[in-house]
């Protein structure tokens, strides 16, 4: 789960990070408000989305007055902003954060995350922070230092120390660097986080190290356990038809193209949509049956496809094993075929696996109009067909 | 022979009792699988599926000789329970396991260091000695003994793999689903090293997807270790929107990294044949056989 920056500098801050003074604003009348009660010099106004890139894209303007503040705060909410992660649709901006405005000098980067390749948190650092971080680490993966945490000896300063001087930094900023690094593992352990990210890390003119912006990626497995964060969830940031997913044991990911896709399986679902890409067609969505759904679930699901108005055909790919089988999701799939009252689009059905006969007996002898398939390449050349002409 | 497997495993399940537990021991049991009993704290000394249930897995193995345990313990607990079996010194432990907070995993992980056990999973479809034994929550439907090792991050690829390796005639020595999530046991390169020493497989096919470092990781290995064995893969995502979680919680993309592409690119150049789709799996690893 992604919370907005301005919660995850209130939870850095928690653990020592030094981060600017500011305020959280849903009006530009607080927008204002806010910044008169900072009695700053000059202020930030920053779009409150899930995405980066937002300085590019208009989203973080620099303003001299809180008046400035207050029409600065008025063009962004309620506005879409696009960014290079947000996709040409946007994401509504629903809330600004205005921060005192800061004198600096170098920004750096810095993280605490969990490194795949060793399976334990580390923090990374870069002394080339800023925007397009991803672009310089690719350039120049020398830049990057790594510092890989022991869990049994947890946050050890001296190495921490030794990371602070890797991206050169020297004398009392050492010390104030491994102040944050340490915030930042903390943090990250405490909330359960997969990422917590600084960027940039700046010097200030007066030498002081400070968060300038912050991400934080919460790990929804372990959310059970921190009924505090749950709540930092903005229901505002997901696709409505995802949260709808959500409750009926699917994954589903809503894409643009113009075929309906329901696998079970998440590498099965990627793997199709490959293979739809690859035949010249294109997808509506990414639809996961997780293992454990029930026959209403996938009624659910199914319909969710049959009332997207862009879906043109749809492509079932099961391959039944485990505890969900072929028979569910034909169950499933007729059950929202009867209660559809427009016309059905061309539906492809592939099912292998555990009672997949059992499964073209239901869909037959409910008289749903399907075409079976003989595997994954002739259902999707069907679908790929029946989504340009309209027919199966 | 197998890998993993022996004639002689032994195998207990922890969380014996639950639904999904039950649902897949029976299916084991009746598959030839040695299910000598399981471990469910508070319940030992009772009889489940006819075996016999135990509080711990120390006094599991005592009883039993057990040297394998099927971990379906729901999430919250499964780490706990993990750590119990490397305590007991079991030497495989299969953990199908979803949703496991990636930090717990961090803590197991930790306690494999320098311990007995080898860990496949969590969130692991199992492993499967084709007509011998099966561990885990795969089907057992189109399998055949055979000549392909199969290690994949993907359950549901799996299933659809070992299908067209049988249709492409090669058949399976072992399949190991090694799991999607960001922190895990058993890696592509540990599966490759025990697929390399194994005489029965002659042939082996990696299942990969988006997200971490793990087929650029294997490619490196193949790269330096040339074996001799011929060795084919696919990677699943090419064509997924980047910066989207697509159902692991191992499909993010942190710093450019994880993309199919670069794991497609790195794998071939390490001299591994890479399936165009997930239709050409079956013969791209028989192509890979023939050119040997």
């Amino acid at each position: 789960m992604n919370i907005h920056e301005y919660q995850a500098k209130d939870l850095v801050q928690r653990y020592g990070v030094p981060i600017p003074r500011g305020g959280v604003a849903k009006t530009p009348a607080e927008a204002e408000t806010v910044a008169r009660e900072l009695k700053a010099p000059s202020f930030v106004v920053k779009a409150q989305v899930h995405a980066g890139g937002r300085g590019k894209a208009g989203g973080i303007r620099i303003t001299g007055s809180p008046a400035e503040v207050r029409a600065a705060a008025d063009s962004l909410l309620g506005s879409r902003l696009v960014t290079n992660q947000t996709g040409p649709e946007g994401k509504a901006v629903g809330q600004v954060y205005v921060e005192e405005g800061v004198g600096y000098g170098h920004e750096l980067y810095i993280a605490a995350l969990v490194d795949r390749s060793v399976g334990r948190v580390a923090l990374i650092a870069s002394k080339e922070g800023g925007e397009d971080i991803e672009e310089k680490a690719a350039k120049a993966p020398g830049t990057i230092s790594r510092l890989v945490i022991d869990p049994d000896e947890g946050f050890v300063s001296g190495s921490a120390d030794a990371l602070a001087r890797a991206i050169g930094l020297a004398g009392v900023q050492v010390d104030k660097a491994v102040t944050v690094m340490h915030g930042i593992y903390q943090a990250l352990v405490e909330c359960d986080a997969s990422l917590v990210e600084i960027n940039p890390l700046v010097v200030t003119n007066a030498g002081d190290l400070l968060a300038l912006d912050v991400k934080m990626t919460l790990d929804d497995n372990a959310l059970f356990r921190h009924q505090d964060l749950e709540a930092l969830r903005d229901q505002d940031e997901v696709e409505p038809t995802e949260l709808e997913a959500k409750r009926f044991e699917l994954n589903f990911v809503k894409l643009d193209g113009n075929i309906g896709v329901m696998v079970n399986g998440a590498g099965l679902a990627l793997a199709t949509i490959d293979l739809l890409k690859q035949g010249g067609g294109d997808p509506a969505d990414f639809m996961d049956v997780r293992p454990s759904a029930t026959r209403d679930q996938v009624a659910m699901g199914f319909r969710m496809l049959l009332d997207n108005p862009k879906v043109a055909a749809i492509l079932v790919n099961v391959y039944g094993g485990g505890i969900l089988r072929c028979d569910t999701i034909a169950e499933g799939m007729a059950q929202a075929c009867r209660a559809h009252q427009t016309k059905l689009p061309p539906m492809i059905v592939r099912a292998a696996g555990t009672n997949s006969e059992l499964a073209r007996d239901i869909l037959v002898g409910r008289e749903i109009p399907v075409t079976f398939a003989k595997d994954m390449a002739d259902a999707t050349a069907k679908v790929v067909q029946a989504a340009k002409t309209g027919a199966a | 022979m197998a890998i993993l497997l022996e004639a002689d495993t032994r195998v207990i399940c922890q969380g014996f009792t639950g639904k999904q537990a039950s649902y897949h021991m029976e299916r084991a049991i009746a598959y030839g699988t040695q299910v000598v009993g399981g471990v469910v704290p508070g319940k030992g000394g009772s009889k489940h599926l006819g075996l016999p249930v135990f509080d711990t897995v120390a006094e599991a193995v005592e009883a039993t000789g057990a040297n394998a345990s099927a971990v379906f313990v729901p999430p919250v607990s499964a780490p706990e329970a993990m750590i119990e079996a490397i305590e007991a010194e079991l030497p495989l432990l299969v953990c199908v396991t979803e949703r496991i907070p990636v930090l717990d995993m961090v803590r197991v992980k930790r306690r494999l260091e320098g311990a007995r056990t080898r860990l496949v999973g969590p969130n692991s479809q199992g492993v499967l000695w084709p007509g011998r034994c099966k561990i885990g929550v795969m089907p057992a439907h189109r399998e055949q003994p055979g000549k392909i090792g199969i290690v994949s991050r993907s359950a549901s690829l799996t299933s659809e793999v070992i299908e067209q390796t049988t249709a492409a005639r090669l058949g399976q020595s072992t399949s190991v689903g090694i799991g999607g999530d960001p922190v895990y046991g058993i890696s592509f390169i540990d599966c490759l090293q025990l697929f390399l020493a194994d005489p029965e497989t002659e042939g082996i096919l990696l299942i990969g997807e988006i997200g971490g470092t793990a087929e650029e990781e294997a490619a490196a290995f193949i790269k330096q270790e040339k074996p001799r064995k011929p060795i084919a893969a696919y990677v699943a995502g090419l064509h997924a929107p980047t910066e989207r979680r697509m159902g692991h919680a191992g499909t993010v993309n942190v710093f450019g990294a994880g993309g199919a592409a670069e794991k497609i690119e790195a794998l071939r150049s390490a001299g591994v044949h890479v399936a165009p789709s997930a239709a050409e799996i079956g013969a791209t690893m028989r192509r890979a056989s023939r050119g040997v």
